[in-house]
C-alpha cells in the first residue's frame, strides 16, 4: 500500500474559499453569491478584494438560484453558495428549470454537506443531494476529498461551460492530495493499485478509504483505491478497468445509498461487468445531532467498515 | 412605430394565437390575447434590439448592449412566439410547429431547442423576476446601460419566490429593471380574489421599495407611454400594474378564466377570427 501522509488538516470549505479568491484575481467574470452564509462559505477574502462582485441575497435561496441564472446572461460566471441542504432540496425546481434545463453556466457551491455538519442535526444534514443533482440532465456533480482538491476543483469549474454542483464540507480533515495537482472533471484518480478489491470513494470518505487500505495491507490484502471526485459524468472506464482486474468492489460516500456514488457504480457494473459491490453509505435514514466523528461512527462511515465491506466483497467474488 | 401600425400587428398576432392553439387543441389563449398589446409594443417599439446592417434582428444569448425581455408566466408562449416570429427572430411558418414533436416551439418557452429570442426556460411559475434581477445586475457589472423587462402573471404573485426577488431588486438598486404584472384577475381555478386574494399588489410592491404605476394594457398608446417612462429612474426598479382583460379581442373569451388553458373548437375559431380581420397575412400551413 502506497504511503499517504499529511502535514496539515483543514476543512474543504476553506479550499473553496481559497479557490474562489484566486478566481476573483484571475477571472473578472466570476461573481459570488450567498444567502446569508458568507462566513460559513469562507467568502471573506473574496468580499474584501472584490466587493462589487459579491452579491448578498439574504435568506432567499430560490431567488439566489434565479439571479445566478440571470447573471449568466451577460457572461458572468456565478458561484451560488449556501449549505448543501438549501442549495439543492430547497431549490430543486429553480435549479431544474432556470439552470439545468436552461443550460446556464451556474456553479452551485454547497458546504456543510452530509453527516459531518454535526451538531445542527438532520434538518441541515442533507444526504440526498448527490442523487437529486445527478438526476438532472446537463448537471455535473463533483465531491472533492480535501482542501487542496476542493481549491483545485473550484478553479477548474470556472473554465467549464455549464451547470455544476460542487459539494464540500465543514470538518477539518487531513490534506493529502498535492497542492499542484490539476483537477480534471470526470477523471478518477488512482490512489493505490492493487489486485484484490476495488475501493471507490468520494469526498470525506476518500481519507477513510486510504486508512482502510492500510489496514487491509496489514492483513495481506492489496486494495485498489480510486478517488471518484466526479459523480457525474462518472469515469466508467476507470471503474470497469479496475473491477475487471479485482472482480469485486466497495463504494464509500457520505450520502444515502439511494442516488449516491454506489448507486451509479452499481448501474455501471450491472450494464457492463456484473460483479459484487458492497456499499458504504447511509441506509435510508436521516441524520441526527452529534459530533462529526460520533455520527460517522454511528452510521458506519469509517475505515473499519470499509475494511469489513472489502472482505465481504472478496468473499462474494465468483 | 405609429400606434395604428402596431394595432394592425396586434390583430394579426391575435389571429396567430388562436390558430396556433386551435391547431394542436392545447395551449393558453386567454392570457396570450390579453397581453398581445404589450408584446407588440415591446418588440416593435420599446425594446432597443440588436440588429444587423439590414435592420434584421440578431439574437445572441448574452444580450449585451440591448434591452432584454423575460417572460415569467411562460404559459402565454403563443403570444411571445407569434411576436418573435413577426419581429424576425425566426420564420413565421415555424409557428405551425407549436407544441408538436421535434419543435423549437415547446409548450412553455425553453432554451434547450435554441429558439432565437428566448434566454431562459419558464413555465414553473415564480422564477422570472429572479432571472431578470440577475440579468439587470450583469448589465450593471458590464457597464451596459440598456434595460431589462419582465412580465409576470397576477396569479403568479402567489409564489413565494416572487417576493424574495421583490426584496432583492430595490435592495440592489436595480433601476434598470421594469417588472410588469398582467393584472387580469383570473387564474386557472377562477377569479384571483377567490382563489387566493392578492389584495393590493401596488401597495405591496411600494412597501418593498419599488416605483409603482398603472397601465391600461389593452390601450397601445398608454402601453407605449408607460413603458418608455419606466426607464427613467436610475436607482429604483419600476413595477407596472398592467390592467388587461383575459381573452381581449374575442368577445366570447373576454374576462373569463375559462379560456385560460383551453383551445377553441372549429366553430369557435371561425367566430373569433371573424372578429379579427387579417391585417398582414395568415400562415399558409394551417
Amino acid at each position: 500500500m502506497k504511503k499517504y501522509t499529511y502535514t496539515d488538516k483543514k476543512d474543504t470549505r476553506s479550499g473553496f474559499g481559497a479557490g474562489i479568491l484566486e478566481l476573483g484575481r484571475t477571472n473578472p467574470n466570476v461573481v459570488a453569491l450567498t444567502a446569508d452564509l458568507a462566513g460559513s462559505l469562507k467568502l471573506e477574502g473574496f468580499i474584501k478584494e472584490f466587493p462589487d462582485r459579491f452579491i448578498q441575497c439574504g435568506i432567499s435561496e430560490a431567488n439566489m438560484i434565479g439571479v445566478s441564472a440571470g447573471l449568466t446572461i451577460g457572461g458572468k460566471i456565478p458561484f451560488a453558495t449556501t449549505f448543501a441542504n438549501f442549495a439543492t432540496g430547497r431549490v430543486y425546481d429553480q435549479i431544474r428549470q432556470s439552470v439545468a434545463y436552461s443550460g446556464k453556466n451556474v456553479k452551485i457551491c454547497a458546504s456543510h454537506a452530509g453527516l459531518t455538519l454535526g451538531e445542527d442535526g438532520a434538518t441541515h444534514q442533507i444526504l440526498e443531494d448527490l442523487g437529486m443533482m445527478k438526476m438532472l440532465p446537463n448537471m455535473t456533480v463533483i465531491t472533492p476529498c480535501d482542501y487542496n482538491q476542493t481549491k483545485a476543483a473550484t478553479i477548474a469549474i470556472a473554465d467549464y461551460q455549464g451547470p455544476v454542483y460542487l459539494r464540500f464540507g465543514r470538518p477539518v480533515i487531513p490534506i493529502f492530495t498535492p497542492a499542484d495537482q490539476k483537477f480534471e472533471i470526470g477523471k478518477a484518480l488512482m490512489l493505490n493499485e492493487g489486485p484484490d478489491v476495488s475501493i471507490f470513494a468520494t469526498g470525506h470518505l476518500v481519507w477513510e478509504a486510504i486508512q482502510a487500505g492500510e489496514k487491509l495491507a496489514e492483513e495481506g490484502i492489496e486494495a485498489e483505491i480510486i478517488n471518484i471526485h466526479t459523480i457525474k459524468p462518472l469515469d466508467e472506464e476507470a471503474i470497469l478497468t479496475s473491477v475487471r482486474k479485482t472482480r469485486c468492489a466497495v463504494s464509500a460516500e457520505e450520502h444515502q445509498l439511494n442516488g449516491g456514488l454506489g448507486d451509479s457504480i452499481a448501474q455501471t457494473l450491472a450494464r457492463n461487468y456484473p460483479a459484487p459491490l458492497e456499499m458504504i453509505g447511509v441506509h435510508d435514514s436521516f441524520g441526527e445531532s452529534g459530533t462529526p466523528a460520533q455520527l460517522m461512527q454511528k452510521y458506519g462511515l469509517t475505515a473499519d467498515k470499509i475494511v469489513e465491506a472489502a472482505k465481504r466483497a472478496m468473499e462474494r467474488r465468483v | 412605430m405609429e400606434t395604428q401600425q402596431l394595432e394592425q400587428i396586434a390583430v394579426q398576432v391575435r389571429r396567430d394565437i388562436l390558430r396556433m392553439v386551435h391547431a394542436v387543441n392545447s395551449g393558453h389563449p386567454g392570457g396570450s390575447l390579453g397581453c398581445t398589446d404589450l408584446f407588440v409594443a415591446l418588440y416593435f417599439d420599446v425594446l432597443r434590439l440588436k440588429r444587423d446592417d439590414q435592420g434584421k434582428v440578431i439574437f445572441d444569448m448574452d444580450g449585451r448592449d440591448e434591452d432584454l425581455f423575460f417572460l415569467s408566466n411562460g404559459h402565454i408562449s403563443p403570444v411571445w412566439y407569434s411576436v418573435l416570429a413577426r419581429a424576425g427572430y425566426f420564420p413565421v411558418s415555424e409557428l405551425s410547429t407549436f407544441r408538436k414533436i421535434d419543435s423549437r416551439l415547446q409548450g412553455h418557452p425553453a432554451t434547450a431547442e435554441h429558439l432565437p429570442g428566448i434566454r431562459i426556460a419558464s413555465g414553473s411559475l415564480g422564477q422570472g423576476l429572479s432571472a431578470a434581477c440577475g440579468a439587470a445586475l450583469a448589465k450593471r457589472l458590464n457597464g451596459d446601460d440598456k434595460h431589462v423587462y419582465v412580465l409576470m402573471g397576477d396569479g403568479e404573485q402567489q409564489e413565494g419566490q416572487v417576493w424574495e426577488a421583490a426584496s432583492f431588486a430595490p435592495h440592489h438598486k436595480l433601476g434598470n429593471l421594469t417588472a410588469i404584472i398582467d393584472l387580469n384577475h383570473q387564474q386557472i381555478d377562477g377569479p384571483t380574489d377567490l382563489v387566493m386574494n392578492n389584495r393590493d399588489l401596488g401597495e405591496k410592491y411600494r412597501a418593498f421599495g419599488w416605483n409603482v404605476t398603472d397601465m391600461k394594457g389593452n390601450d397601445l398608446a398608454d402601453v407605449l407611454r408607460t413603458l418608455h417612462e419606466s426607464k427613467n429612474d436610475s436607482e429604483v426598479p419600476t413595477l407596472i400594474l398592467m390592467h388587461t382583460e383575459m381573452g381581449y379581442g374575442v368577445d366570447f373569451m373576454m374576462g373569463s378564466h375559462k379560456w385560460h388553458g383551453v383551445a377553441p373548437n372549429d366553430e369557435q375559431l371561425a367566430t373569433a377570427l371573424n372578429q379579427l380581420p387579417i391585417t398582414i397575412s395568415d400562415l399558409k400551413d394551417y
